[in-house]
């Protein structure tokens, strides 16, 4: 049983990277789109920033050179990521039940980080990890452990309870969004019930991560535990086929979208890109559209409706 | 209001209105507490317009959309929109915003955080349907079903919906009860642009249904390809309206006026909203004033479409947008011009200089520049000789959408009014963070029906909170008042807004561009440039 334990780990922990990055290369693979950038944009200079200022206020943009601040971005990006800042200042009541739910999500994927990197070193090393080293890297996981899955246990009880509760929520939420979040509720108290539960003696997630690494079925696991783990695997890879992949969403909907004021000047990646797709041939059958699938977006562009069709030199 | 309408309301049959909004439903204004009036009674839609439009959503109607006379035409419309529905989501036919659309739409996770920031939401007293998710809702619903092939698994986890065309007729009009203005864009945690739904709903009905207000296509972006400009002035008739202006200004500010036309290498092609030409002339005169004063070089173009600077395909139509650009970039390349400045038109902006902007490839990327930031220059630096003491009266400031969050144009305009106009006070909020006026993305010049009394009672009802709200220490009508819009919709809109709930006549609040303030503090103007008369 313990092989097929780690069998189900494995593969979720698979199906979930796959199933992410194929929804990050299919939304880095669309096109190019127009620009549609949203003010703030924090890559400005730290004075524009802090008002929403952009290079269209500088005389003659296009002869200064772009400023553009990676730290300006994870001024921004860390504090929105950790702290779902943008929900705490837009939607306090919410934020108290998500928050907690996210930040608990955060905690315990940073705990299998390091139970990962303790059964690692272990691994490589052939003997447990001792000495300061380990009992910090132990109490470190072990502490993220727990908290995070109280947090997130707590956090996905009080969204359900909103979803459930609150009348703007309701009516749109749908049979499947009760049963992400009883997902969670079961998973993670399985989990946790199993982890507080189990025999003493038998194994714990180090182990079975070490056990996973060696490939070494002798661990065994308490049954209870066992579903709790099998359980939040399947769930592990379920998140990234729902809209609950919103983390992989969420870098392009800001990089590449609101944040996304590159002008075409002398940006060969974007004219080489536009180029292309002012020869796709659109299909859309409006009468002034002088669409159909024959002339090119470029072509459609140039075509003056109301002068016969014709095209413009 | 407890609005109990439901996403599958949208579905009902033909002939039920959703929404009916009382004057008690609507939030209210500050100056209902002194006098409990808040404007005109709403005219119904008469029973004969009702008769013969689908107009089943709310009080009013902005498409006029005929009623389909039998059930195969019914069927065949709703085949039509779902041929669109398709092509919204394929690369060659919507490469222009597909990415955007699929984070939006497989994305959001309905928290209704957008919604407290939508101004028509909440002025309407918080209507369901107004709701910026309610539309986005049906939409998702509507790609996961059809475009997706979603079966009874997808309904169960996405949501089932019924498509039918009344509410595809539904969806059509609610598409125009959304002003683009993407506040509740700014504060979606994951990033979800519920504008940007509405926008491209909209051209999924104008690409390939041919669905658009007629303000806006006839006799709007087709005008224009058609004479020049959405007002119909032809380049003759624009040019004679032009010299009459330059009469009219030399003889009010005593400065001898002229606009140069076509002018070949100018530093500047000025394109101005053709609308101020016919509704405030004396915008592209205090330009003119301005200019020559400062020893611009500078021309206005008589080419087709050049002397207009409008461009209606933002808010529906991708194709619209990209030929009337292409107009705009050809004819300042022709003019070999340095640059082209955008006059007072925040959509117009936007269009030319972020839209449109990877579109004009090559030689055709023209430099582009708000006016904002030439008027900073000249004022700041000292091009001009002011006197701050020509506007002592109250002024706020309203921030064009599309100039200010849409652009991250902000300051230049506050750099001018702070020292220009000594009673300058903020709107709240402002900047990027303002309110539309109401009349975004089109309405401000949609009148059909009672579509002036929507706009004027509910999208544009909180610019009028926020005007009352910023001139509350000085609403006594012997103070008059000036709201400064430096875009030409939104002026008409708060134009409209003013005018529908009296506010000059009982308190003196007038409304006029950026220019004009400017001119009105320049020494060497006869006094008196900005007529306190309602116009």
């Amino acid at each position: 049983m313990t092989v097929v334990l780690y069998l189900v780990i494995a593969a979720a922990v698979l199906a979930f990277v796959v199933a992410s990055l194929e929804r990050a290369v299919r939304y880095a693979r669309a096109p190019l789109h127009l620009r549609w950038e949203l003010y703030p944009v924090p890559h400005e200079k730290p004075a524009r920033v802090a008002y929403g200022g952009s290079y269209f206020e500088t005389s003659e943009w296009w002869k200064v050179p772009r400023h553009f601040s990676l730290i300006g971005e994870l001024r921004f990006m860390v504090p929105e990521i950790l702290f779902l800042k943008a929900l705490r200042e837009n939607n306090r009541p919410l934020w108290f039940r998500s928050f907690p739910f996210h930040f608990g999500l955060y905690l315990l994927t940073g705990s299998c980080g390091l139970i990962l990197l303790t059964a690692g070193l272990s691994v490589l090393q052939g003997r447990p990890i001792s000495g300061v080293v380990g009992t910090l890297l132990r109490e470190t996981y072990t502490l993220g452990g727990v908290s995070g899955l109280v947090l997130a246990l707590v956090g996905a009880a009080a969204l359900l309870h909103r979803r459930l509760t609150a009348p703007d929520l309701r009516s749109y939420t749908t049979p499947g969004d009760i049963l992400n979040l009883l997902f969670f509720l079961v998973a993670f108290g399985l989990l946790g019930v199993g982890y507080l539960l189990r025999p003493e003696g038998s194994a714990g997630v180090l182990t079975i991560v070490t056990g996973i690494l060696r490939w070494d079925p002798t661990p065994q696991v308490a049954p209870v535990f066992a579903a709790g783990l099998v359980v939040t695997s399947v769930l592990t890879a379920y998140i990234p086929l729902t809209h609950m992949s919103h983390f992989v969403a969420k870098y392009f909907t800001y990089h590449s979208v609101r944040w996304d004021d590159a002008p075409l000047r002398d940006n060969r990646r974007i004219a080489a890109a536009f180029a292309e797709y002012l020869t796709y041939r659109p299909t859309w059958s409006a009468p002034h559209m002088k669409a159909g699938g024959a002339t090119t977006w470029a072509e459609v562009a140039a075509t003056n409706p109301k002068v016969g069709g014709e095209k413009r030199s | 209001m407890k609005d109990k309408t439901r996403l599958s309301d949208l579905s009902r049959p033909s002939g039920e209105q959703l929404l009916h909004l009382d004057p008690e439903d609507l939030q209210p204004l500050p100056m209902s507490r002194d006098d409990g009036s808040s404007g005109r009674a709403w005219a119904p839609l008469s029973q004969q317009v009702r008769d013969r439009y689908e107009c089943d959503l709310d009080d009013t109607c902005a498409l006029s959309l005929p009623r389909p006379k039998t059930p195969e035409q019914e069927r065949e419309l709703v085949g039509q929109f779902l041929a669109g529905l398709e092509k919204l989501f394929t690369r060659e036919n919507n490469w222009t915003f597909l990415q955007p659309l699929l984070l939006t739409v497989e994305h959001c996770a309905r928290c209704q955080t957008c919604s407290d920031a939508c101004h028509v939401y909440e002025s309407s007293g918080r209507a369901e349907i107004y709701r910026p998710t309610y539309r986005s809702e049906v939409f998702r619903r509507l790609y996961y079903k059809h475009v997706k092939g979603g079966g009874l698994l997808s309904a169960w986890q996405h949501g089932a919906i019924d498509l039918t065309w009344s509410m595809v007729a539904r969806l059509a009009e609610l598409a125009y009860r959304c002003n683009l203005c993407r506040r509740c864009a700014q504060t979606c945690p994951i990033g979800a642009d519920n504008g940007l739904v509405t926008h491209e709903i909209r051209k999924l009905f104008s690409q390939e249904m041919g669905i658009a207000p007629k303000e806006l296509h006839e006799s709007g972006s087709m005008l224009q390809l058609k004479s020049g400009s959405s007002t119909g002035m032809n380049a003759r008739a624009v040019r004679d309206n032009v010299q009459f202006i330059d009469e009219e200004m030399s003889e009010k500010t005593g400065l001898a006026v002229e606009t140069p036309w076509d002018v070949e290498g100018a530093d500047i092609l000025l394109i101005h909203n053709a609308g101020e030409v016919l509704a405030w002339p004396e915008n592209p005169g205090a330009f003119a004033v301005l200019l020559n004063a400062a020893g611009v070089s500078w021309t206005l173009s008589s080419e087709l479409a050049a002397y207009d600077a409008v461009n209606y395909g933002v808010w529906y139509d991708d194709a619209q947008l990209a030929r009337v650009a292409l107009m705009h970039a050809q004819v300042a390349k022709k003019l070999k011009v340095g640059k082209i400045v955008m006059g007072e038109c925040g959509h117009a902006h936007k269009a030319l200089f972020v839209i449109a902007d990877r579109i004009l490839t090559g030689d055709l990327n023209i430099p582009r520049e708000s006016c904002l930031t030439l008027l900073r220059d000249i004022v700041v630096g000292g091009r001009v000789k002011l006197d701050p003491s020509r506007n002592d009266f109250p002024v706020t400031l309203h921030d064009p959408c599309n100039m200010v969050r849409l652009m991250g144009i902000v300051e230049p305009q506050r750099e001018i009014l702070r020292r220009i106009c000594p009673q300058f006070r903020e709107m709240h909020p402002h900047g990027v963070d303002n309110y539309c006026c109401g009349g975004g993305s089109g309405f401000a010049i949609m009148s059909g029906h009672n579509f002036q009394d929507w706009r004027a009672q509910v999208s544009g009802r909180k610019k009028i909170e926020q005007i009352l709200n910023a001139f509350a220490e000085c609403l006594d009508p012997s103070r008059p008042k000036y709201v400064c819009a430096p875009c030409s919709n939104c002026k008409g809109q708060i134009r409209d807004a003013l005018n529908y709930h009296d506010l000059w006549e009982k308190h003196r609040i007038l409304y006029g561009g950026l220019v004009e303030l400017i001119v009105n503090a320049m020494e060497d103007v006869t006094p008196g440039f900005i007529e306190w008369e309602w116009r």
